[in-house]
């Protein structure tokens, strides 16, 4: 379902105000929704998330609770077990850790467990990623955690309308969203009418952001606009450039990636988190396994180094950029020369 | 020393010369803190106040608890189960913890508590599901408000508090009821579990069955605290220290909790000593870390025994009533034996069945994989099956 919007309607708005109508929405549509985490209510989240909600819902729907990430996934839990819809806020990327045991052991299996009979339509709000300039602690990407975990739905947006829609579809799920907000992109404006969202897309459907032939760029959350900042550079170069916004990283849009990577026989996967282990392996392998006869070249990854996120000052040279990007690209010409060469 | 006297600190300071303002605990912990002497009915003055209908009942539960349980071993030798973690010796607590209880509220069981589900009305053979392992869990949760049996100690403790600050939420007088082990105690989500429930006033009950070891670590080396119910009174809780094989006063310091919790009183600790007759589970060797003595002094404090005295006290440990209480238990091991005798019928497919609600399109794929060998392993089946039949033997040569 596709709604145009007259143009008048729509107002420069941040990812981060897209968010929070969004949970004031689901709220207002569905009784059962409840906010939780540390600093969500009077406070409003410390990057003001949940601004107003507490306000407009009461305490009761919009709660500050105890310093304790187990405890709120915890008791999450038993609040899904009776009927509720609690959507969790976990502070800080690297704060979720101790509610690992909570997500891995009881929220991802308590459907397979019980045969269906409790599920988890759970949301696990996460801010994640660098390029904040944040300290230690406060930029991992730890979408590989959540990934290598099945049962859990893994859902990144990477844009303004995205963040309302996913997050919209990520509470109407019956099933566990861990819902990866790039934090980096919370102050990043679109022109965009909350009251009249293009499309609130199911979760795992990719979205293609820019139509190309030479090769696909495959994305999510923040590295998107570097993605498109960097397949705009590539025209210079000759590259015309198609990019892909996963927006779900699990379920995973085989088709979609596979559709794209057919028609450009050129893969680069670019995610900020580090490459070793990372999702871009995984994606890469995907791709070789049902695309190979199409491939002009090995999918490449551009991804962050294999190191502890570094502290602010480094941070520009760890995060994927549009040169490093631009670098892989041209790469691929080089792998299809080579691999080329050698077959003749 | 205090902060002012220390060096370097700004004593002389004019604006830091006062005392700091006056201190008062939040809450008076004297009406929080645990008895001294666990709590006990049977042997005092007070078991005369008793009703005996709810002795005869916690004596049925107990004789059949403990049938339950032997048999449950016995299967584990026989291959039917994997393991099983025996309750025996503790079962004036899983009883109690059953009958505490009202249909609309719900029980949070730890691995170890299969007796208290089967006591609420659970089939005894779905309570065992996990532990034979066609299933993590046999049974619907919502039938008889019984989460699924915990594994990963104490996680299920937040659950319990989160389900019971819901109920209240949406107006419901619900309970919720959390069994944890000593060793549980000392887990992260113990703690988080108890002061979330005190902040919230949830209606819930801690039920601790200190039964003396975590597998083989004793309690000494699980905390330093004067008693586990004495954590309660850091948290804003009361505790309570009661015999945990003395059933009746299980079951009254339960049903007090529980109904105090239902009046909007908020939660309560427990800590309920016992000890673990068996060991561990049948995979574990006990002599490694306790002796016979120890035994067979918790032996001579045996639950049944206990309440069996005050029965006969009041003529009510008739030959009629106890052939009768052994009579069913009977009944109920060889149900249980001839049920679990059969093998259970699992169906490969499932695995695919529950992931979530709506399969992904990798599940679909793996799912047909799988159908896929099944037939081919079907197939050949059949073909062995050929090989065998009297139309093969005569298509040799
Ligand atoms: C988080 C976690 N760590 C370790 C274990 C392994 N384990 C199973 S039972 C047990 C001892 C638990 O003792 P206690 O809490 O006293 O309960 P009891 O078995 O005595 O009933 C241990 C260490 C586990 N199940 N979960």
């Amino acid at each position: 379902m596709t709604t145009t919007v007259p143009a008048t309607a729509r107002k420069p708005a941040t990812m981060a105000q897209a968010l929070t109508r969004a949970l004031r929405d689901a709220m207002a549509d569905d009784p059962s929704v409840h906010v939780m985490g540390e600093d969500v209510g009077t406070l409003g989240g410390v990057f003001r998330v949940t601004d107003g909600l507490a306000k407009e819902f009461g305490e009761d729907r919009c709660t500050d609770t105890a310093l304790a990430e187990a405890g709120i996934l915890g008791t999450a839990v038993g609040m899904a077990m009776y009927g509720l819809r609690p959507v969790v806020e976990m502070q800080f990327d690297a704060f979720a850790y101790p509610a690992f045991e909570q997500l891995i052991s009881h929220v991802a299996r308590m459907r397979n467990r019980t045969r269906g009979a409790l599920t988890m339509p759970l949301t696990i709000r996460v801010p994640y990623g660098g390029g904040i300039g944040g300290v230690e602690h406060h930029s991992d990407s730890s979408e590989a955690y959540y990934l290598a975990t099945p049962g859990l739905q893994v859902v990144t947006p990477a844009t303004v309308e995205d963040a309302y829609g996913l997050l919209r579809a990520a509470i109407a799920s019956d099933d566990p969203v861990v819902f990866l907000e790039p934090k980096r992109l919370y102050w990043s404006k679109a022109d965009w009418s909350p009251d009249a969202p293009t499309e609130v897309a199911p979760l795992g459907r990719a979205a293609i952001r820019r139509r190309g032939s030479s090769a696909t760029l495959i994305t999510y959350g923040p590295s998107l606009p570097v993605c498109m900042e960097a397949a705009e550079a590539a025209r210079a170069e000759g590259w015309d450039l198609e990019v892909v916004d996963l927006r779900s990283l699990m379920p995973f849009d085989d088709e979609t990636v596979c559709a794209s990577v057919r028609r450009t026989g050129r893969a680069v996967v670019v995610h900020e988190s580090n490459g070793f282990g990372g999702p871009g392996g995984e994606i890469a392998a995907r791709i070789t396994e049902r695309c190979f006869h199409h491939l002009e070249a090995p999918v490449l990854r551009v991804a962050g180094f294999d190191i502890p996120y570094p502290p602010p000052m480094l941070e520009r040279h760890h995060l994927p950029g549009v040169d490093r990007i631009l670098d892989t690209v041209a790469r691929l010409q080089w792998e299809s020369d080579w691999t080329e060469g050698r077959g003749e | 020393m205090t902060v002012l006297e220390q060096p370097g600190s700004s004593r002389n300071k004019s604006s830091l010369a006062g005392p700091p303002p006056t201190w008062q605990p939040r809450v008076d912990p004297a009406p929080l803190l645990p008895d001294a002497e666990p709590y006990r009915l049977l042997g005092t003055d007070a078991a005369a106040r008793l009703d005996s209908g709810l002795l005869t009942r916690l004596y049925t539960q107990l004789v059949r608890g403990r049938r339950y349980n032997a048999q449950a071993t016995a299967l584990t030798r026989q291959g039917r189960l994997a393991v099983y973690p025996s309750s025996t010796g503790q079962e004036a607590c899983e009883v109690a913890a059953a009958l505490a209880l009202e249909d609309r509220d719900w029980l949070f069981p730890s691995y170890r508590d299969t007796l208290a589900a089967v006591a609420r009305g659970l089939d005894p053979v779905q309570a065992l599901t996990l532990l034979r392992g066609d299933w993590h869990n046999g049974y619907d949760p919502h039938e008889h408000r019984i989460a699924p049996l915990c594994t990963p100690l104490a996680t299920q403790l937040p659950h319990a508090v989160g389900l019971a600050h819901a109920a209240r939420l949406k107006g419901d007088e619900v309970v919720a009821l959390a069994m944890v082990g000593d060793g549980g105690t000392s887990e992260g989500d113990f703690h988080e579990a108890l002061n979330f429930a005190a902040i919230w006033q949830a209606p819930v009950v801690f039920l601790v069955q200190n039964n003396g070891f975590a597998i083989s670590v004793p309690l000494a080396k699980q905390t330093a605290a004067p008693s586990l119910a004495h954590k309660a009174v850091g948290y804003g809780m009361p505790g309570r220290l009661v015999d945990g094989n003395d059933a009746p006063a299980m079951h009254e310091v339960l049903t007090e909790a529980v109904e105090r919790a239902r009046r909007g009183g908020g939660p309560t600790l427990i800590e309920a000593v016992t000890y673990r007759i068996e060991a561990h589970t049948n995979a574990d060797d006990a002599t490694r870390y306790r002796s016979d003595a120890e035994v067979e002094t918790w032996k001579a404090h045996d639950p049944i025994a206990l309440l069996e005295r005050e029965l006969a006290a009041r003529d009510l440990l008739t030959d009629d009533f106890v052939g009768a209480t052994r009579d069913g238990a009977e009944q109920l091991a060889a149900d249980l034996r001839e049920r679990m005798n059969a093998d259970p019928e699992v169906d490969p497919m499932d695995l695919f069945t529950h992931v979530f609600a709506e399969q992904t399109s990798q599940l679909r794929a793996q799912a047909a994989q799988l159908r896929a060998e099944l037939d081919a392993e079907a197939a050949g089946h059949t073909e062995d099956a050929a090989g065998t039949d009297g139309s093969a033997e005569e298509a040799r040569p």
